[in-house]
């Protein structure tokens, strides 16, 4: 069970004179209940690669393979991907619309053709899910705290069940403690219900925090692969194409120029903290 | 008095319901107090719904005050006859740089605010070419707005508030859609400005390393101002700082675990240098 995304290009406007590559031969695997992050500077092709995922966007040429299944065969259920692979785009809150924060979590499920009962089961559940205050449940979405409409648009798609769940930027905008609620729900959602986690992000600091594995997109293409640390310990050559490090990465590079014998794959403050006690003595 | 000074600034927001009835009051700005002087580098922290843009949006004269005093540059933003006048001494940069921009080319877009006031036309051409030098943009000014990078763009949006030659510029979020390097763009375009143009700014953001270098630091929750000081002074206190759902630097953030496991490091570190030469100290 797995995304195998296998040599896959993409051109907006291929016939005509504004032609774009978006993405050149990209080939990844993602395995079942695994959180990923992308990172990319802006028009690195990030957002295309995502749309390919659930068919929003079909490949140039290339192939991409749904737990086994090709999903550009010519009977291939794209409807039945987009269930199993749910989309939250950036500024999700956007897109609420219905009166009550209840009945628009429903939407999704309600289109699956489900039966009333099992609807509202999964929205509550879902609702629930994103520790949305229960008295909240019947009051109007436009009230609420930016955070707490991002919680609503994602519980949205939580209730329709999907295996996977790709997330544009999903904390753009937010406090940090508004950022850090989404970021750990996505962890324990990953966690509890195995849910496999994509996450587009440009804070370099969080997908240290938070992914298993990172794909760094650059000029359409895929640049690096790895744990955060692996990838990280190219930090040069992220400055260089609009990324960077986490901050947490220069200052253990720093130490070790000045003679400290810090580990430089530390990435997150609780790495660095346990790394330099370990250094000093302590 | 400074270029901005508040004096119990109040903004209540009411629901209505379908017959016009109110519903409900919510305090935005409660009995807010502030004075900045010209040519500081302020910026504004606070979680999201506690009233930063509602403040930024007073100084803009886009909202009025329920009550107390907001003076611009001196004038009462209330007085009808100054909204003007104050909406071209302070500018304003938003989030999202798409939703700023309004031509289909560069230059044209950075003469629409001038134009709109009348400059004489050659002045609009000097202006323009004055403002996107200033913002690192020159290169561009033929290029359309929408085959630019996020950072580009909102380059492009701070040069069309330049060229309005502001004395002040409130960025609310400006940073919130962009890339590291579009981050990087942006605050130094406004360090830029601050230094070399000695304009005011107004930096409202959620990231605490784009706070560091600012002179002076408010600290809202629920529409009042609850901290303020020097980005040292408010940094120390990390603790506080995560109650009211915020955050400090990440280095900030490792000094003050480090500290707390006995090792011998001052509070309020801000920059990498800082800590580095504290831990070398110690060794």
């Amino acid at each position: 069970m797995s995304i195998i995304v296998d040599k896959v290009s993409y051109c907006y406007s291929e016939d005509s004179a504004y032609k774009v590559q978006a993405l050149k031969e990209v080939s990844l695997t993602i395995e079942d209940g695994e959180f990923i992050g992308i990172i990319g500077h802006t028009g690195s092709g990030k957002s295309t690669l995502i749309q390919h995922l659930n068919g929003l966007l079909k490949a140039t040429s290339g192939h991409i393979y749904y737990n086994g299944q090709d999903i550009y065969d010519e009977d291939y259920n794209l409807k039945d991907l987009r269930n199993k692979v749910g989309m939250v785009f950036q500024y999700p809150e956007h897109q609420l619309f219905e009166t009550t924060n209840f009945e628009d979590v429903c939407f999704g499920p309600k289109n699956q053709g489900l039966d009333k009962k099992e609807i509202e089961l999964r929205a509550f559940e879902a609702l629930r899910n994103v520790h949305f205050p229960e008295e909240l449940f019947y009051q109007p979405p436009f009230d609420l705290s930016g955070g707490q409409k991002r919680r609503v648009a994602i519980a949205g798609v939580l209730a329709m069940h999907p295996e996977v769940l790709i997330l544009d930027e999903p904390t753009a905008g937010l406090d940090p403690a508004g950022r850090d609620e989404i970021l750990g729900l996505l962890a324990q959602m990953k966690r509890e219900l195995g849910i496999t986690i994509i996450l587009v992000s440009h804070s370099m600091e969080d997908v240290a925090e938070y992914v298993d594995r990172l794909f760094v997109m650059n000029g359409g293409e895929l640049m690096y692969e790895g744990a955060p640390k692996d990838v990280f310990r190219h930090y040069k050559e992220l400055e260089e194409v609009g990324l960077a490090a986490p901050q947490v990465t220069y200052l253990m590079h720093e130490l070790k120029e000045k003679g400290l014998n810090v580990d430089l794959d530390a990435t997150t403050v609780d790495e660095a903290k346990q790394t330099i006690l370990a250094a000093l003595g302590r | 008095m400074g270029i901005i000074k508040t004096k119990n600034l109040v903004h209540e927001f009411f629901r209505r319901d379908e017959e016009g009835n109110v519903e409900a009051i919510t305090t935005a700005l409660d009995h807010v107090n502030l004075d900045v002087k010209e040519g500081q580098f302020i910026a504004i922290l606070g979680h999201n719904g506690s009233g930063k843009s509602t403040l930024a949006k007073h100084i803009n004269a886009l909202l009025s005050a329920s009550d107390g005093t907001i003076w611009v540059d001196g004038m009462d933003v209330s007085q009808e006859e100054n909204v003007i006048p104050v909406r071209r001494s302070a500018g304003m940069v938003f989030q999202n740089p798409d939703n700023q921009i309004i031509a289909s080319v560069v230059e044209e877009d950075v003469g629409f605010g001038p134009e709109n006031i009348g400059v004489p036309t050659d002045e609009i051409w000097e202006r323009v070419e004055h403002a996107l030098s200033t913002v690192g943009m020159k290169k561009y000014r033929a290029h359309s707005p929408n085959k630019l990078s996020g950072g580009q763009k909102q380059r492009v949006a701070i040069a069309g508030v330049v060229a309005m030659e502001p004395k002040c510029i409130v960025f609310d979020e400006p940073t919130a859609m962009l890339d590291p390097n579009g981050r990087k763009e942006v605050i130094a375009t406004a360090h830029e400005l601050n230094k070399k143009k000695g304009v005011t700014i107004l930096l409202i953001t959620h990231y605490m390393e784009e706070v560091v270098a600012a002179d002076y630091v408010y600290v809202m929750e629920k529409g009042k101002i609850i901290m303020d000081g020097t980005p040292r002074e408010i940094f120390s206190r990390v603790s506080e700082l995560k109650e009211h759902r915020l955050d400090v630097p990440q280095v900030t953030l490792l000094a003050d675990e480090l500290r707390k496991s006995g090792v011998d490091i001052p509070a309020g570190i801000l920059t990498r240098e800082e800590l580095v030469d504290a831990i070398m100290k110690v060794k």
